[in-house]
């Protein structure tokens, strides 16, 4: 095999909360020892690489740390440890709020989950595409013109739309203004948080189909964050399970969706809404109560309490990400 | 069955004025549910689904207007109450779940008090017993930990999680009527299917009534009673959630299962819908706002729309229906 674009190696992102209260306490009972404040362990310890023109799916219950994950990789945010490699070169420690600037910020793009959020309202679509070829590729005129034209063509997006603004725009048509803007500067991997969560499913076939053929033009890599197991299914090459910050799966997608093995893959794949009753039979419901992600105990499996198949094992060994198989990793005792 | 019509939403129309002109929004747009019903409303983005549930929640945008219809809720009329009345209504006995989470809560107050606010305004409880009342209302839409996370302001948590502290506030008060509005994009299927129960829940216990908007069909075949389907400012179909899949009479309909991906499909194999909405505001709309996309048309379509029954509680309004 060859190396990979992005090497993630025990990466770790843990929040203090409540700090503020913290602070005011600290200073009026300065004479008492301090407790240590409460840490939420929002992405603990994630390993992983994704190959140059890969597809990697990251699914998981929501609040289980993808968007810090992707923020992290991005450098929106610092880490709290860990290492992010993009073609051999460490990200980690660059810092969030000088990475605007940084050479390597042309090579990782993002879309963010909600399009029309992300795009700046006073912006038409051609200023929110030309921008980041401006400052990233230091292109001008007629040059950058021609290029967030061709952008246009290439996102399927009518080029008499480019000097609309946002609130002119339709869902779909704001979702490609923001692939366009993320592709123009050609990175090697490209972010994907929910892009397609707000569109209806005709604009989303298009969507998707377009990233498959960008993927097969510019061979691009992508990270796609997504809810929905049918389109991760048909988009993605290799799957990434997250539960309460670490991953707990990861395989090839049709092994993955064929043959889960981590009890919660399992129970999430048979979550997945079915219009037919029948093939809603042996369906998995979880009970029980989630642990919380606040200073979580390190020697208990993370989904002790609402796995099905928990013993008291469980609750006194956290079980590791291991091989299960040629290609496959599972974090569970007895899987 | 004696179903009994919580709503009843009859010739709704809806005009929007802009600077390019007066947009036909909605048209004769009419639909019930029923007491311990949930109604899903599905069709592409821009169809009027958000506008719907505003003019019924009488919050539509200053340049709306309604042109014509009622929406009888327990006997009265909400589109004819005065901003008093229904602004009274809106806290207790209507609720409703907006399609951006982040932006409509509070960002600068903690997530448990905004709950409780609501608790103690419009349900009912006193100041004392509202943050444990909160706290339940948290475990039940399943955040983690929810002592602690009460406490959490709007931006320390999840995108996920802000829409569950939304479904929660909406569902404090067992409203009788939900308009939900795409309310679990965010959320992945199990806690998805955690919501769905606890919708489920209050219809059976208190006979609320949904209507629920969204874009993902097998979720509304699965969870909803029955399938309303719009298309450019009118009901094109509607019907329960397995006839549908299995029969869709409208050629909309059949297009829209078919971008809809399932198990067995290839991502090539899906097709988008061809052409666009038409623009509604010319004056000359025809018809069937369907026509110029339709590959089904007949002379005939030109003409009024009729409304065939073609089942159980299914309809549909087109003149060649599959
Ligand atoms: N700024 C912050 N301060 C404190 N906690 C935070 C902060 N940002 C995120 N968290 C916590 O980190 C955890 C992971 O959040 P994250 O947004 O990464 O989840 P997610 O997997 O993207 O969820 P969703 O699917 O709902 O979008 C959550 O418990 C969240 O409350
Ligand atoms: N304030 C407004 N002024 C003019 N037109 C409006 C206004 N609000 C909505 N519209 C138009 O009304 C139509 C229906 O919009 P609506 O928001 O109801 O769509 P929707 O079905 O909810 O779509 P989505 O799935 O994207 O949320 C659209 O064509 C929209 O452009
Ligand atoms: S280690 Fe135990 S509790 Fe954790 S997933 Fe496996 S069986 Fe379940
Ligand atoms: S009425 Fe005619 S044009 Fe409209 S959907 Fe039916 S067949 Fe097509
Ligand atoms: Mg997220
Ligand atoms: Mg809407």
């Amino acid at each position: 095999m060859t190396e990979a674009l992005l090497d993630v190696a025990e990466l770790a992102k843990r929040f203090t909360i409540g700090a503020k209260d913290g602070l005011l306490k600290r200073a009026t009972s300065f004479r008492k020892p301090v407790a240590p404040l409460p840490q939420l362990h929002a992405v603990d310890e994630v390993s992983f690489t994704i190959g140059r023109g890969e597809t990697v799916g990251l699914v998981g219950e929501s609040g289980c740390g993808k968007s810090t994950l992707v923020r992290l990789i991005n450098r929106l945010l610092d880490p709290t440890s860990g290492s992010i490699r993009l073609g051999g070169v460490e990200l980690a420690d660059f810092k969030a709020r000088n990475f605007a600037a940084n050479p390597y910020r042309a090579r990782i793009q993002m879309v963010f989950q909600d399009a029309g959020d992300s795009l700046n309202p006073r912006y038409t679509a051609a200023d929110a595409i030309a921008d980041p070829v401006r400052r990233l590729k230091k292109m001008s005129g007629a040059e950058l013109a021609a290029r967030v034209g061709e952008l246009a063509d290439m996102t399927g997006l009518p080029r008499e739309l480019l000097s609309r603004f946002p609130h002119q725009l339709s869902g779909g048509q704001k979702a490609r203004v923001g692939i366009a803007r993320a592709i123009a500067v050609e990175p090697e991997l490209l972010i994907l948080d929910e892009p397609t969560a707000a569109l209806d499913v005709s604009v989303q076939v298009v969507i998707l189909q377009l990233l498959q053929q960008l993927k097969r033009e510019l061979g691009m890599s992508y990270l796609f964050v997504s809810h929905d197991l049918n389109v991760v299914r048909l988009l993605c090459d290799r799957v990434l399970v997250m539960y309460l910050g670490k991953v707990v799966e990861q395989g090839p997608a049709a092994e993955v969706f064929a043959d889960p093995k981590h009890p919660y893959t399992r129970a999430l794949i048979s979550a997945i809404p079915q219009a037919e009753p029948e093939q809603r039979a042996g369906r998995l419901r979880l009970s029980g109560e989630p642990r919380s992600p606040i200073d979580p105990d390190p020697t208990v499996c993370r989904f002790y309490g609402r796995c099905p198949k928990g013993t008291p094992r469980c609750a006194e060994e956290m079980p590791l990400l291991r091989p299960a198989g040629a290609a496959r990793q599972v974090a569970c005792h007895f899987a | 069955m004696t179903a009994v019509p919580a709503l009843s939403v009859e010739d709704l129309s809806v005009e929007f004025r802009t600077r390019s002109g007066v947009v036909k929004v909605l048209e004769h747009v009419g639909f019930s549910v029923d007491k311990g019903e949930t109604v899903a409303l599905v069709g592409e983005s821009g169809s009027g689904k958000s506008v719907t549930a505003f003019a019924v929640m009488g919050i539509l945008d200053a340049a709306g207007k309604v042109t014509s219809g009622r929406a009888l809720f327990g006997g009265i009329d909400l589109l004819a109450l005065s901003e008093h009345d229904l602004a009274e209504q809106r806290g207790r006995e209507l609720s409703m779940i907006f399609q951006n989470p982040r932006t409509a809560l509070n960002p600068i107050r903690r997530v448990g008090r905004q709950i409780a606010d609501v608790l103690v305004r419009h349900g009912g409880a006193t100041r004392a017993d509202a943050p444990r009342a909160a706290i339940e209302m948290l475990k039940r839409v399943r955040i983690p930990d929810p002592e602690r996370r009460a406490e959490a302001y709007p931006f320390e948590l999840s995108g996920g999680m802000c829409q569950r502290i939304m479904i929660a506030i909406a569902l404090a008060c067992r409203p009788a009527l939900l308009i939900a509005d795409e309310p679990t994009t965010g959320l992945d299927v199990t806690t998805q299917a955690v919501i769905m129960d606890l919708i489920g829940e209050l219809a059976g216990d208190s006979g609320m009534a949904t209507i629920f908007i969204t874009h993902d069909l097998a979720l509304a075949a699965e969870y909803c009673d029955r399938i309303v389907v719009m298309h450019a400012g009118h009901i094109v179909e509607a019907a329960p959630g397995r006839e549908l899949f299995a029969h869709p009479r409208h050629p909309y309909s059949a297009k829209l299962l078919a971008a809809t991906p399932g198990e067995t499909v290839a991502l090539e194999d899906l097709a988008s819908i061809p052409g666009g909405l038409p623009d509604l505001r010319r004056p000359d709309l025809p018809a069937c706002r369907y026509s110029g996309r339709c590959e089904r048309r007949l002379d005939q379509c030109a003409q009024p729309l009729p409304q065939h029954t073609v089942g159980e509680r299914h309809v549909v309004a087109c003149w060649n229906p599959l």
